[in-house]
C-alpha cells in the first residue's frame, strides 16, 4: 500500500520552459520523471530542420554537478573511466561512471572549468544515483554540489547554429572547436557555451542560470533559422549517429566493453569498476553491441529479437526509421559470432519480421559535426 | 456515400460492393509521422475486425483491422514509397486497401460519423 501511495504522490518535474512548450502546442509526455516536449510540428520535420538549419532543444532536465578543489587529493581523479586531471581547462570529455561490477551507472561529460573546478553533466533520470555514487567516492570534505535545479541548458544544433549564435552573441562563438567551450556573458549572466551535442550536427550546448532559460529560448526562436525540436527528433538524430541512450542501450547491467565504447575507458589509470572490466577482457565478452540497417522502411524497436542463422542471438536496444537513410536502423546486442560487418540478421517481434545486416557507425555520415 | 468507422479508428466507404478502407485522421494524428505501411496481399480473404495491414510511425507500430469481411482486390501501392500520404490525407488519398464486400449487413456493427466523433471526444 505504501508503495502505491508514494508512486501516486511522485509528481513529474517540469523545466522552466514548460509554459513555452504549451504555448507552442507541443505534445508533452513523461520522460525520465520529467514532463518534456516530445514534438512540436512533427518528429520528421524537426529532424530535417536540425539536419539543414538550426534546432533548439530544451535540455534543462539534465543534471549538473559542480566540484571545487584538488582533483587528485579529493579522489575525483579515480571516479570516472577517464582522467579528469588530463582534461585541459576549457575542454570537456565524455565517459562513464561505473559500478564495482563494471556496469554503467551513467554516461556523462566532464567540463574542466578551471584547474580546481569542474562541471559534470549527467542524464536526467540518473541525477540522484549519480550524485550519491560520486559523493561516496570523494573525501567527506570535498566541495561537491548538485546544481541541476539552478542550471538551465538549451541545445542549439544544426549547420546554421554557429551563424545564429554569432548574430545573437558575437564573434567569440566562431572560435570554439569541437569538445571545447567558452564562458561568456549571456543576457547579463555567466554562461557556458560548449561545442558539443547529441545530433551529429555542428552545435552548441548552452548552460546558464535556470531563471534566464525562458529569455534565451525566446531570443533564439526570434531568428527565423531556428525552430524548436522535441525529444522525439533528438532520439532519431542521436540514433542516426549511433550514440547510446542511457537506459536503452547502456545501463548498470551493461559494461563499456560489450557496448563497444572502450574508446572512452582509460586503462592506464585507476577507476571504480576497472578490475571487473579487466577480468571481462580476459574472459572475453559474451555479447557485442552492433549497429544494423534494415532492408525496408520498417522500424526495429527496443526488445525486438535478433535472429542469426535461425537462432536468437540477442535483442534490439534502440531502433527507429531513419529519414536520412530511408530505412530502419538500430542498435542491439548479439553473440560475438554475429557481430562482423555484413552479417545478415533477422529482426523479429510477434508476426513482424525484417531483414537487416550489421553495418559500421555512424549510420548517417553527412553531418556538419566538425564543420 | 456514407462513411462508417470502427472503435480501432478505421474508416470504410462502400461503392458498388467495393469497400475502401483506411485509418481515420484522428488515428493518423495520434500515430504521428507514419514511416511504413505493411500492405495486405491482393486476393487475401479477411473477416470483419481481423488484422488487414500494419502501420508504423516514428512512435509506434500497430495493426489495421478490416471494418468489413471480404477479399482484398486492390492495395494503395503509393504508400510503399510515400507512407506520409496517410498523415496528409488519411480519409482520402491515404486509403489502404479495397475489399470486395462479402456481407453489407456487417455495417450495423460500425459507427456512423456522428457516433464516431462522439466516441473520439470521449477518448480525449
Amino acid at each position: 500500500m505504501l508503495d502505491v501511495t508514494e508512486n501516486a504522490m511522485e509528481e513529474l518535474k517540469s523545466t522552466p520552459l514548460l509554459r513555452e512548450h504549451e504555448k507552442l502546442k507541443a505534445l508533452i509526455a513523461p520522460f525520465g520523471g520529467w514532463n518534456m516536449p516530445i514534438q512540436y510540428e512533427g518528429i520528421i520535420a524537426e529532424h530535417r530542420w536540425c539536419r539543414e538549419k538550426a534546432a533548439l532543444f530544451d535540455i534543462c532536465h539534465m543534471g549538473e554537478f559542480r566540484f571545487r578543489g584538488d582533483i587528485t587529493a579529493s579522489g575525483l581523479e579515480n571516479v570516472f573511466t577517464f582522467s579528469v586531471k588530463g582534461i585541459p581547462v576549457g575542454r570537456s570529455r565524455y565517459g562513464f561512471l561505473l559500478n564495482e561490477q563494471g556496469g554503467v551507472i551513467d554516461d556523462l561529460i566532464v567540463f574542466r572549468l578551471a584547474e580546481d573546478e569542474v562541471m559534470i553533466v549527467v542524464n536526467a533520470a540518473t541525477i540522484d544515483k549519480d550524485f550519491a555514487a560520486i559523493r561516496s567516492r570523494l573525501k567527506p570534505d570535498a566541495n561537491f554540489l548538485d546544481i541541476s535545479a539552478a542550471t538551465g541548458k538549451l541545445d542549439l544544433q544544426g549547420p546554421l547554429s554557429r551563424d545564429v549564435l554569432i548574430k545573437a552573441f558575437g564573434g567569440e562563438i566562431q572560435t570554439i572547436p569541437y569538445f571545447k567551450f567558452i564562458r561568456m556573458n549571456i543576457l547579463g549572466a555567466d554562461a557556458i557555451v560548449s561545442r558539443t551535442g547529441y545530433t551529429g550536427e555542428l552545435g552548441y550546448e548552452i548552460f546558464l542560470p535556470a531563471e534566464k532559460a525562458v529569455e534565451l529560448w525566446t531570443l533564439l526562436l526570434k531568428d527565423e533559422r531556428v525552430k524548436p525540436a522535441g525529444l522525439g527528433a533528438r532520439d532519431v538524430l542521436r540514433l542516426e549517429m549511433g550514440y547510446s541512450l542511457y537506459g536503452s542501450d547502456i545501463d548498470e547491467e551493461t559494461d563499456p566493453l560489450e557496448a563497444g565504447l572502450s574508446a572512452f575507458v582509460n586503462f592506464d589509470k585507476e577507476f571504480t569498476g576497472k578490475q571487473a572490466l579487466l577480468q571481462r577482457q580476459r574472459d572475453g565478452v559474451q555479447r557485442v553491441k552492433v549497429a544494423f540497417q534494415v532492408n525496408s522502411r520498417r522500424s526495429p524497436r527496443h526488445h525486438y529479437e535478433i535472429v542469426h542463422d535461425g537462432t536468437v542471438t540477442g535483442s534490439v536496444t534502440s531502433g527507429v526509421f531513419s529519414p536520412m537513410l530511408g530505412c530502419g536502423i538500430g542498435l542491439g546486442f548479439v553473440k560475438p559470432e554475429a557481430a562482423a560487418v555484413g552479417t545478415p540478421l533477422t529482426i523479429r517481434h510477434g508476426n513482424v519480421s525484417m531483414e537487416a545486416a550489421v553495418v559500421e557507425l555512424p549510420f548517417y555520415k553527412g553531418g556538419s559535426l566538425r564543420k | 456515400m456514407d462513411t462508417y468507422f470502427t472503435k480501432e479508428h478505421e474508416w470504410v466507404k462502400i461503392k458498388e460492393g467495393i469497400a475502401s478502407v483506411g485509418i481515420t485522421e484522428y488515428a493518423a494524428h495520434q500515430l504521428g509521422d507514419i514511416t511504413f505501411v505493411e500492405l495486405p496481399q491482393e486476393g487475401k480473404v479477411v473477416k470483419q475486425f481481423e488484422a488487414l495491414a500494419g502501420i508504423e510511425s516514428v512512435k509506434a507500430a500497430s495493426d489495421i483491422y478490416t471494418p468489413v469481411s471480404g477479399q482484398v482486390v486492390k492495395v494503395n501501392t503509393a504508400l510503399e514509397d510515400r507512407p506520409e500520404i496517410v498523415n496528409e490525407a488519411a480519409e482520402d488519398a491515404g486509403w489502404i486497401a479495397w475489399v470486395k464486400v462479402a456481407d453489407e449487413s456487417e455495417l450495423k456493427n460500425l459507427m456512423n460519423r456522428e457516433q464516431y466523433e462522439a466516441y473520439v471526444k470521449g477518448l480525449e
